[in-house]
């Protein structure tokens, strides 16, 4: 829709401002999160806003009309980073290619989505995630996700799940009900990626299938639970590529249950992903107060390849404009104190000030008020609770008499 | 957000249903189901219900908001017939197809028609028509109406129309013809992609009750054919 001039307050719909109250909360979980990261031995990396399109671009996992594009001075199209694992890879490939794998690294910084525009679907957000590079075990998938939800616990996300399948179990089946129908395999899989299990039940109808295979493909839609539904999926599946990925699945869960992590997550392997991009395990992390994944991630051992390094990799990023919505508020406990002075004491309160913002002992915030002459200081309220301006302080030191 | 309120809501499952033609088919399924939908609730102003013993609450929506409800979160699940949620494009699981509110989505035009120089098609379903005609290779125009799609043809608003077709009476006594039979359309089962994981015992359980009032429905109707 053409639009007219934009009024002084207006911006673009898809971005937003964070004022001090939610950019303090936000903050706040992401310093908490990528704690949580470096105890686990992730180390930070920063890569920049732009890239190319035609590397970082192409191999990102963003449909190619959601990436913002826009050309430098010589024409050469460039993308607003979409994600962070595409540059990470580059990373790993080109100046980090000496380093013995796996690498352990984690990152954090706004992303751009052109997505459309309503509530809840920005155009810039937040991540904070990690890439476990160069382990392709059982053990490294459960680490990222053992790691996720402790992240998620640290943000003070009470009652949440992360749901975990796996691409293979899907793929084995599919070339193993419909082997050389390549078209029928895909409709089946688009029908999954849709989430249009009404799709995938009419496909079925109209495919020439072994009553078993039907009946197989059919029961996949429900296999939903704890570790039990491996087992399940075990009895009915005969093919190999599904069952490697049966048993990686199962051991994912034992390990995860050797980190204590095993009552919050669940098996969907209706969970497909972009299955052009996700090569194994893929994972995504909900709550109950909030209709939108907080996160999410997998297994991409064929990215690496695309940038000179082939390497097995793993990885998820929090959506921490989300999460901010249903983690619990941490109150920051520091002590509000304003300084108050006039010119002849000017010495004396600003040294005041800064002797109190050094101390380390507890959190303060300082703040210094100028009083020309003339006007008077309207102090209200008392102890412990003072007003000045309309806002509330803990203390107040006075220089100005 | 958190807090007792939040934690009874949570319990509850939410579900979202179209006021208005929908809305007696569905509950009339769901009372075959074993959940006590009431019968009639476009008389009154209520747009919210609370079915105690059943642990749900129906919220009443105007139809092409379902999905938009259910994709927010703000109802867990939701009953929609297949034309909205082909219009909407929403990030929802699309469970169950209900097998009521059955009718077609079609091409209407005049039995005289003759492809136009500038096609201009008239649909309440900009999204879905304009998809079609690409899928087509056709490149129309199209124009979205509020109603009375019927009229565009004759009054020269647009060459053809897209709408829906129950019995065709609507069609013939405009003097119109159906030219292409675009989709089946029937009212669907969708749920919020985070309530499908985080209430997925509750969704189990209705879709089951919901698959087996359907497969009764349809040998009954074998029976009497």
């Amino acid at each position: 829709m053409a639009m007219s001039k934009p009024k002084v307050f207006e911006k673009p719909r898809g971005v937003k401002d964070y004022l001090p109250d939610l950019a303090d909360k936000l903050r706040r979980i992401e310093w908490r999160m990528l704690d949580c990261m470096a105890r686990w031995g992730y180390r930070q990396i920063i890569t920049p806003t732009l890239e190319y399109y035609d590397t970082v671009g192409l191999a990102s996992s963003t449909a190619n009309e959601r990436l913002f594009k826009l050309l430098d001075n010589k024409g050469t199209t460039l993308v607003l980073r979409s994600e962070m694992t595409a540059p990470i890879a580059r990373v790993v490939a080109s100046l980090l290619k000496d380093e013995a794998l796996p690498l352990r690294l984690s990152h954090h910084s706004n992303v751009f989505r052109a997505i459309e525009e309503e509530a809840g679907r920005e155009w810039e957000f937040f991540q904070t995630g990690v890439e476990l590079v160069g382990d392709g075990s059982p053990e490294a998938d459960a680490e990222v996700i053992a790691l996720m939800a402790s992240c998620l616990k640290a943000a003070g996300v009470r009652d949440f799940k992360i749901a975990l399948g796996h691409i293979g179990v899907l793929n084995g089946v599919f070339s193993a009900s419909l082997p050389d129908r390549p078209e029928q395999q895909q409709t089946l899989r688009e029908c999954l990626l849709k989430r249009n299990y009404v799709g995938f039940r009419a496909a079925l109808k109209g495919m020439d299938l072994s009553p078993e295979a039907r009946t197989n493909l059919e029961r996949i839609l429900r296999l939903r639970g704890g570790r039990e539904v491996c087992d399940e999926a075990l009895a009915i599946v005969g093919d190999e590529t599904s069952r490697t990925a049966l048993a990686h699945l199962r051991d994912v869960w034992d390990a995860l249950k050797a980190y204590g992590v095993g009552d919050t997550v669940m098996i969907d392997l209706t969970m497909i992903g972009n299955f052009t991009y996700y090569t194994g395990l893929i994972f995504e992390g909900y709550a109950a107060d909030l209709g939108f994944p907080l996160c999410s991630g997998g297994r991409y051992d064929n990215l690496l390849a695309a940038f000179g390094r082939p390497a097995p990799a793993t990885g998820f990023a929090l959506e921490t404009n989300r999460i901010v919505l249903v983690a619990d508020d941490m109150p920051k406990d520091e002590r509000r104190v304003l300084v108050l002075y006039r010119k002849p004491r000017r010495e004396e309160a600003l040294a005041r000030a800064m002797a109190l913002r050094r101390e380390t002992e507890t959190a303060v915030a300082v703040e210094t008020v100028f009083m020309p002459d003339g006007e008077t200081a309207d102090v209200s309220g008392g102890e412990g609770q003072w007003v000045f301006r309309g806002r509330r302080y803990d203390d107040v030191l006075r220089f100005d008499e | 957000m958190a807090g007792t309120t939040a934690q009874a809501i949570r319990e509850r499952l939410k579900v979202a249903i179209p006021k208005g033609r929908i809305y007696k088919k569905a509950a009339a399924l769901f009372r075959d189901a074993g959940i006590p939908a009431p019968e009639d609730v476009d008389d009154s102003r209520k747009l919210l219900v609370t079915l105690q013993d059943a642990g749900m609450e129906i919220i009443l929506a105007k139809p092409a908001d379902v999905p938009t409800y259910v994709e927010y979160g703000a109802a867990d699940i939701g009953v929609v017939g297949k034309d909205v949620l082909m219009e909407e494009n929403r990030s929802v699981y699309e469970l169950l197809d209900l097998g009521i509110a059955r009718c077609r989505m079609s091409v209407i035009g005049l039995p005289d028609w003759k492809p136009a120089i500038h096609p201009r098609v008239a649909t309440k379903y900009p999204n879905l028509a304009s998809r079609y005609f690409r899928e087509q290779g056709q490149q129309v125009e199209v124009i979205k109406l509020n109603g009375s799609i019927e009229l565009a043809p004759l009054v020269g608003l647009a060459d053809r129309i897209v709408d829906l077709v129950e019995s065709g009476q609507t069609i013939r006594e405009n003097g119109l013809v159906e030219m292409e039979h675009m989709f089946d359309i029937t009212s669907r089962l969708i749920a919020n992609r985070v309530s499908y994981r985080m209430k997925s015992d509750a969704i189990d359980d209705v879709c089951d009750r919901l698959q087996a009032a359907i497969d009764r429905r349809s040998a009954q109707q074998a029976e009497r054919v």
